[in-house]
């Protein structure tokens, strides 16, 4: 009763005016008497639903009552030892579909849920704070090479579970920096690479080997590393492929991805003194799409001084795929929202910049396929609006470099790479999957979900085969 | 990291760098490129792998100093390290038996219209290369180019080496006297724009190798998007080279201003 009579935390966040002109993170974490105290509200539930909501089923209340019990090390101890990232999973996870959808009070007592997310975080960052390092024991060394592609979190996660069971495990990453969507994508605001830094120092600590600025299938083939000894692939290559809308004007110079924009400024330092790669900025900036890539780009670009950032989503709020709590503070960051509005075409000044925009107006149809209520345009209704900077965030397909290297790797139409579900085994023998190359662009908890499953059936595979 | 091995100018603007890159060096075949970038702070730019040796896992870049990083990269010695070096990026270029190739370069150009000229002789070709440059300190792999070609002619605009005149000039000249089953143009892309003009008008098929502005090199940015056919495509992963008829030179010519007043302020900076 007592536990269930207290109000849920509230993460503490940094001003909206103030970290509108910085990269601070905006939530800054919970201090250790609101996480022991949220970490009482959990009930500890004979059927901790809860971890059905996870995709990597966390011992949830296991970790949470160590919370309770100010016992850091086996809180952080519980969540190694079905996620790699925790310190990632707390910041980023859609945890309001995820684990805390499936709690108890949401469930049965209609009540907010416990703040998993939050706790998770706090144990991560007391964790890495204590100065403590908590690398896993490696029971046994095995014989056996394995190859990663990609040092996204299917990777990382994959890397890190075959470590553990004793392969010489080498992470191959095409970038010259290591970590895939979570340094070039998400924001510092979001998640700090520092934190991402020292997970990636954690399995470097473990035995697992880098190799930065090699492209599989480019630098090396899969022959190649076969015959250096690597008996085993996990491809984890991510979906990196921009998608366009194929309007007219799309290619006017102050239209550009959401990858680009991003990866200029969080890997090439693009609005940082002396760093070479340039970045547009803009005076009035709409970004075209109502995922988590949209809200990160549009609150970029707030931050790098936009008087106007714009979300131009063809539905409406209420079907963005962007998280709630993204959705929260870019609306507190005085972030506008052009919900069903649709753009038409782009329109440059004498210099080929773009400088304004067509837009139509929509409205909700019947259900589509996907249960979404489908945006019909509305007759008559189109309009011009002025924008300098225009981020196209309407989705990404996979990178097609691994199956362009070995065109017997079955692919669907969607050209993601097939694998058998029990598995994550592709087409290919020896040769595994997982994130988003095969599920198209997903969350990370799932491609972490994958690297682990792989690693799992990488481990059965190199034990029939040797 | 990756070292210099040699170091070498061909024209007051232009230098040509031996790089250790074993892995690049093995795998790399004609029409592929690398990124590189320079110091910590660098920013990723892709240069075209002019020729590469197995024995020494050597490539060879050539590099005319126009901005920040080509400045930078010139700036190095025998000895010094590349911070970042990623390739063989890009589709090879597609090597055949055509017949009489002719083989057009402009300016920098040049360099990596070199392996493909190599390429083309070793698969039996009669190969006729046009080389254009500004003027006679400015021409550079004329001897190199010479290797591998049954014919070379050298266009000048001011006429103090070769002949006088632009290679459309040249390439119009080859084209008058014999049959030209196949035609690849390497240049600035406005010579590519031309070049392409005038093979289209003689129904000549021709490959241009674009040289958009580029981040990653993977495929995951979309900044090398260029109109080919009036679809975009990627031109990193999806060329370097595309069927010349069908490149919107003018969209690629447009694009690749995207950053110039940025470009030239740091470049500024960086001289004084
Ligand atoms: C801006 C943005 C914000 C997001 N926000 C969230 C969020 O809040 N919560 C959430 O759960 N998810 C979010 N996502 C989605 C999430 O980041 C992805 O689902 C996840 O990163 C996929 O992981 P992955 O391991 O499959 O691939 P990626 O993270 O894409 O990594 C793939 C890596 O492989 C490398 N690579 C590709 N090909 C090769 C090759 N041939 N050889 C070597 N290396 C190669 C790439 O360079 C890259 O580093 C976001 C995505 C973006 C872009
Ligand atoms: C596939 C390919 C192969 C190339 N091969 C060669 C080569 O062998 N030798 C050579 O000298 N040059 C080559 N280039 C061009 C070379 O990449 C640019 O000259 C270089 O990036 C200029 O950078 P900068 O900082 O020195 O100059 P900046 O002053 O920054 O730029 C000068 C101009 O170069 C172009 N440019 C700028 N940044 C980039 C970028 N990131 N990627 C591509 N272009 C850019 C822009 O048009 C810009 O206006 C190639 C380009 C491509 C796409
Ligand atoms: S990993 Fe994600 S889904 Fe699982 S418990 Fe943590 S926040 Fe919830
Ligand atoms: S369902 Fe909620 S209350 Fe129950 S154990 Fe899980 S987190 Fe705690
Ligand atoms: S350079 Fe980024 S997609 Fe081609
Ligand atoms: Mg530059």
């Amino acid at each position: 009763k007592e536990r269930i009579a207290i109000n849920r935390v509230k993460m503490p966040e940094a001003d909206p005016l103030s970290r509108i002109k910085s990269y601070v993170e905006v939530n800054s974490g919970l201090t250790e008497e609101q996480a022991v105290t949220e970490a009482q509200r959990c009930l500890d539930c004979v059927n901790p639903t809860c971890i059905e909501g996870c995709p990597v089923s966390i011992n949830i209340p296991g970790f949470i009552k160590s919370i309770e019990a100010q016992d850091y090390d086996n809180a952080i101890r519980v969540l190694k030892d079905t996620n790699a990232l925790p310190a990632v999973c707390g910041r980023v996870c859609p945890q309001e579909i995820q684990c805390e959808a499936a709690c108890f009070y949401q469930t049965k007592l209609k009540k907010p849920p416990i703040a998993i997310g939050h706790l998770e975080r706090f144990a991560a960052d007391r964790a890495r704070n204590s100065g403590k390092a908590f690398i896993p024991e490696i029971a046994v060394k095995r014989d056996g090479k394995v190859a990663i592609i990609g040092s996204g979190p299917s990777g990382l996660a994959a890397a890190g579970e075959l470590a553990k069971l004793g392969y010489q495990v080498t992470v191959f990453e095409a970038l010259h920096e290591l970590g895939g969507v979570l340094k070039y994508g998400i924001p510092e605001f979001r998640l700090p690479n520092e934190i991402v830094d020292f997970e990636i120092d954690n399995l470097k600590k473990l035995g697992v080997n880098f190799e930065k600025n090699f492209i599989v299938g480019k630098t090396a083939d899969f022959k190649d590393l076969r015959e250096e000894g690597y008996s085993a692939f996990f491809v984890g290559s991510g979906a990196g492929l921009p998608m366009f809308m194929n309007i007219p004007g799309e290619n006017y110079i102050g239209v550009l991805s959401a990858n680009e924009y991003l990866t200029r400024v969080n890997l090439m330092g693009a609005t940082k003194v002396d760093f070479d790669t340039p970045v547009l900025k803009g005076k009035n900036v709409a970004v075209i799409g109502g995922g988590n890539t949209a809200m990160d780009s549009v609150r970029t670009a707030k931050r790098l001084g936009a008087e106007k950032a714009m979300i131009v989503y063809r539905r409406s709020l209420e079907e963005m795929p962007a998280r709630n709590e993204e959705i929260q503070h870019a609306k507190e960051e005085g972030i506008e929202f052009l919900v069903l509005n649709n753009p038409l075409e782009y329109l440059a000044d004498k210099n080929s910049r773009v400088n304004k925009m067509k837009l139509q107006k929509m409205q909700l149809g019947e259900p589509d396929q996907s249960g979404r209520r489908r945006p019909v345009p509305v007759e008559g209704s189109e309009y011009f609006l002025e924008v300098d900077l225009v981020i196209v965030s309407i989705g990404v397909s996979p990178n097609p470099l691994i199956p362009m290297s070995l065109p017997q790797l079955e692919t669907s139409k969607w050209k993601t790479i097939t694998v058998s579900p029990d598995t994550m085994q592709s087409s290919v023998p020896g040769l595994f999957a997982g994130g988003d190359i095969v599920r198209g662009g997903a969350t990370v908890i799932l491609a972490m979900g994958d690297g682990r499953k792989a690693a799992q059936n990488i481990h059965n595979y190199l034990q029939n085969i040797m | 990291m990756p070292k210099i091995i040699s170091k070498k100018y061909l024209s007051e603007k232009v230098v040509q760098l031996e790089i250790e890159a074993p892995r690049i060096a093995k795998k790399r075949k004609a029409g592929h490129f690398v990124i590189v970038r320079i110091g910590s702070n660098g920013e990723r730019i892709p240069l075209t792998i002019s020729q590469a040796n197995t024995s020494n896992g050597a490539i060879t870049l050539v590099v005319q100093v126009v901005g920040v990083t080509s400045y930078k990269l010139s700036k190095l010695e025998t000895g010094d390290e590349v911070t970042d070096i990623v390739g063989p990026l890009g589709n090879a270029t597609h090597i055949s038996r055509a017949g009489t190739v002719l083989c057009a370069g402009g300016g920098v150009g040049i360099a990596p219209l070199l392996p493909i000229v190599e390429a083309m002789y070793k698969a039996g070709n009669r190969v006729v290369s046009v080389l254009a440059a500004r003027d006679k300190e400015l021409l550079i792999l004329e001897k190199e180019i010479s290797a591998f070609s049954d014919e070379v002619f050298v266009m000048t605009d001011d006429g103090s080496y070769g002949q006088k005149g632009l290679v459309t000039d040249g390439m119009e000249m080859v084209i008058a006297k014999e049959k030209i089953d196949q035609a690849i143009v390497i240049g600035p892309a406005i010579m590519m724009k031309y070049a392409s003009m005038l093979t289209h008008k003689y129904n000549i098929p021709t490959l241009a190798s674009l040289n958009t502005i580029m981040v990653d090199g993977t495929g995951m940015c979309g900044a090398c998007r260029v109109s080919v056919g009036g679809r975009t495509k990627f031109v990193c992963v999806d060329g370097p080279e595309f069927n010349a008829r069908d490149v919107d030179f003018d969209e690629l010519l447009m694009r690749l201003g995207s950053y110039k007043n940025e470009e030239a302020g740091a470049y500024k900076k960086l001289l004084i």
